[in-house]
């Protein structure tokens, strides 16, 4: 069998394509993001972006309806997105396998929350696999197909950080395992939900959830390890993992499928354990989701009494709260703080610069530039999940009325946009609204790692195809009031943002220039002169302007700005910052001049 | 059983510290053990501080270095160093580390001091640590873009992993022609730190 290192998130592609996937459709989002990215290379299966997860989940249904084998993949919070096809699909059934994939964050890595999908598997009534490592990813990824397609059911698929990101030894099969398109199902009865379908699908969900719950039982995907029966362990996931790190010789009920829930093998294994005088424990990371239905069979154990509910696990944390134990330690203090913050030459810095020194009312939105609400740039006051910058914008714009509601400003970034910004586009046209909606358009989805978007031109798989460019929505939506501008212009852009704040009614401020960190603004910018201080002009602590733009190429040094060269981009900002008075920053060949001068 | 290596790759997002880690991992694969290897990716990469942990042996379960217990801190950034230094086993842990200093903007900002003194710093509370100028090295080799392969070199000695297999799989890693530079600086890695 060949074997690759593979994270989680790879091996879940592998396995799709190996089990004879046909169709994959995301939206990028961490940690589930590199699963679509790992599909697209492979000739074997469609794979696609979508602007949004529902469009996802929607267009994987459809191609399940056609006969395919099919793939979704979003993280946590992209599946609020999609849950409200999700809910309905519980009813409906598939015909081609369907692989709902949700990657949760604990711990909040890169998120805004940290809830626990594996509630909705329970609340949509679908059955949940939870892969404790890569190669469970691989293998589960191949049984939920079948799974799905025997019992007519989406199934979802349970990854988190730790383990999308964690890479670890995977046997694969030989190859893939061609499977031919089933014939297409299109019976009315079966798809069309209005109550006279959907009552009797209800009924029939119930019959396909209780022959799942058989399968939970002795499908093999749940199993009992018995080992010293003092202490025994009913866990999932990552857990797992975990759990064996701190307690190798224990007993372990290891559940890979956890809703349906396997209530006779958990009363098996709990007698064994009880019998012995052992106590049993529930670990598991985030939500009691496994404690709360033993504990509803009567069984006595210890859960999140003792493990934490908030935060991600770890074997630390196990140790500490069954065994009371920890391992010496020895840190050595002193690391200065340092959270993310937006990269040198950044085209997000400017817009934030001049929101800042406007004294605007900002709602913010989900991306990189998120991280213009930190100091120095402290601009934006929101992020609560993606698209909601405009609307939040525009409910605020219209309680408070006034000046306040003029100087009320969105920003999203362009694949935001695409993905859930559009409708509120529309929300404030629609509806009167007087604030501003600034485009922040880098290019590129940044934050993931430059996927292309509906803007892009480009398809996942690197075809070509319409570029869509969020200036003509608005004109479309019939918006007055567009500009388009190059945010590397400072001046330019404090303008172009007082007049459209100005301006009585809906307006739309793109700012465009690509992501630096995409390959080919790097060549063009790699090529150009770096910027430095002239030492003898900085005014140093009197001034220190250029400090404010936030940007970690400058420093200072003995009271006066410095810039790292390994980090300039030379996008300027800081020489136009700098006051006339001073004069004291130049990109570095023309600095013999200004010294001559 | 023979326990388990535990590995801490730390520095700052876009230093190259994923791609220093999937060299280690892949050579202790190849070398037959298990091996469990974990990032955080997304924002956190954005400038901010980044550690990677790689843990490999006969039968490897975690992927995550329990604090106290690691082997070997290979660090990226100066002051980067300092954060993970609880990671270590206190009494065996070494750290081989990168000199260059990465000002974080919380400094530049005036709200935290930058620790020059490091190095003196973790020598004073008892760990082996070997420091090394990476980015000159690099340079050296010929491209500043050579840190993370010279930061494998110094650090080999004590990875408990064959130093060919090492640069074998740096050789598969590369293009071409960048062959002979990444193994010149895999060397004068190696060379720096006494191995």
């Amino acid at each position: 069998m060949p074997r690759m290192l593979l994270s989680g998130n790879e091996a879940i592609a592998w396995g799709f394509r190996d089990a004879g996937g046909h169709f994959a459709a995301a939206y990028p989002g961490t940690p589930s993001t590199e699963i679509l990215e790992a599909i697209a290379p492979f000739p074997e299966v469609y794979a696609q972006w979508s602007p949004n997860e529902k469009a996802a989940f929607e267009s994987a249904f459809g191609a399940s309806l056609a006969g395919a084998r099919v793939l979704v993949a979003m993280k946590h919070v992209g599946l609020n997105v999609a849950a409200d096809p999700l809910f309905t699909s519980a009813y409906t059934g598939i015909n081609g396998g369907m692989v709902i994939v949700s990657a949760d964050d604990p711990s909040m890595h890169s998120s805004q929350n940290e809830q626990d999908n594996r509630n909705y598997a329970a609340f949509a009534k679908i059955p949940l696999l939870e892969p404790s490592d890569p190669q469970e990813c691989y293998d589960f990824v191949g049984l939920g197909l079948e799974v799905s397609e025997k019992y007519d059911i989406p199934v979802l698929l349970r990854s988190e950080t730790r383990l999308s990101h964690g890479k670890a030894r995977v046997h694969t099969k030989e190859g893939r395992t061609e499977v031919p398109l089933r014939e297409p199902d299109l019976r009315w009865d079966k798809y069309v939900m209005m109550p006279v379908n959907a009552r009797p699908r209800r009924v029939d969900l119930a019959k396909r959830l209780s022959a799942l719950a058989e399968f939970s039982e002795s499908g093999g995907l749940n199993r009992l390890e018995f080992g010293d029966r003092k202490i025994g362990i009913i866990t999932s996931g990552i857990s797992y993992m975990y759990a064996k790190e701190v307690f190798p010789e224990a007993s372990y009920l290891k559940l890979g499928m956890s809703y349906p829930f396997p209530e006779k093998l958990v009363r098996t294994f709990a007698e064994e354990i009880l019998k012995a005088g052992g106590t049993i424990y529930i670990v598991e990371e985030l939500d009691p989701f496994i404690e709360m239905k033993v504990k509803a069979l009567g069984i006595p154990c210890r859960g999140k009494e003792l493990i934490p509910e908030i935060g991600e696990l770890s074997p630390e944390i196990i140790r500490r709260a069954i065994k009371g134990e920890t391992y010496e330690t020895k840190p050595v203090s002193g690391a200065p703080s340092r959270p993310p913050n937006l990269c040198p030459g950044c085209p997000h810095t400017s817009v934030f610069f001049q929101l800042n020194r406007l004294k605007a009312n900002v709602f913010g939105d989900i991306g990189c530039y998120t991280l213009g609400a930190l100091p120095p740039l402290s601009s934006i006051y929101t992020c609560i999940c993606m698209g909601a910058s405009v609307t939040n914008a525009f409910g605020f714009a219209k309680a408070r009325g006034g000046d306040e509601a003029k100087r009320t400003v969105a920003v999203i970034g362009d694949s935001t946009f695409f993905h859930m910004g559009v409708p509120g586009l529309m929300e404030m046209v629609y509806n009167k609204g007087v604030n501003t909606l600034i485009v922040l358009d880098n290019r590129t989805t940044a934050m993931t790692g430059h996927q292309v978007h509906p803007g892009s031109g480009k398809t996942l798989k690197g075809e070509e195809t319409v570029a869509l460019l969020p200036e003509e929505i608005a004109k479309a939506m019939g918006v007055n009031h567009i500009q388009v501008i190059d945010p590397y212009d400072l001046r330019a852009t404090r303008e172009a943002i007082k007049g459209a704040m100005a301006h009585d009614g809906p307006s739309v401020l793109v700012t465009r220039r690509a992501c630096v960190l995409l390959p080919e603004e790097r060549k063009r910018w790699e090529a150009l002169p770096k910027f430095v201080v002239v030492e003898d002009r900085c005014a140093g602590e009197r001034c220190h302007l250029c400090l404010r733009l936030g940007c970690p190429a400058i420093f200072v040094f003995e009271g006066k700005a410095r810039i790292d060269r390994t980090l300039c981009t030379s996008c300027s900002l800081c020489a136009q910052v700098c006051p006339k008075t001073y004069n004291a920053i130049f990109p570095e060949n023309e600095l013999s001049e200004v010294k001559d001068a | 059983m023979p326990e388990t290596t535990n590995i801490l790759i730390s520095g700052v997002g876009g230093q190259g510290v994923v791609l220093a880690s999937e060299i280690i991992s892949a050579a202790a694969m190849e070398a037959g053990h298990d091996v469990k290897q974990s990032e955080v990716h997304g924002m956190a990469q954005r400038g901010g501080s980044v550690v990677s942990h790689v843990r490999f042996g006969p039968r490897v379960f975690s992927p995550l270095v329990e604090p106290g217990t690691g082997h070997l801190l290979l660090s990226f950034e100066k002051s980067e160093t300092l954060r993970w230094t609880g990671l270590l086993n206190p009494a065996e842990g070494v750290i081989v580390m990168n000199t260059q200093e990465i000002i974080p903007v919380t400094v530049s900002q005036g709200l935290s001091d930058y620790p020059h003194d490091a190095v003196e710093r973790l020598r004073e509370a008892g760990f082996r640590t070997i420091a090394i100028d990476a980015l000159s090295l690099a340079k050296e080799a010929g491209t500043e873009r050579a840190v993370n392969v010279v930061l494998i070199g110094a650090g080999s000695p004590f990875l408990r992993l064959d130093q060919d297999l090492l640069r074998k799989v740096i050789s598969e890693r590369v293009p071409p022609k960048y062959r002979d530079l990444n193994m010149r600086a895999f060397d004068l890695g190696l060379e720096a730190s006494g191995g």
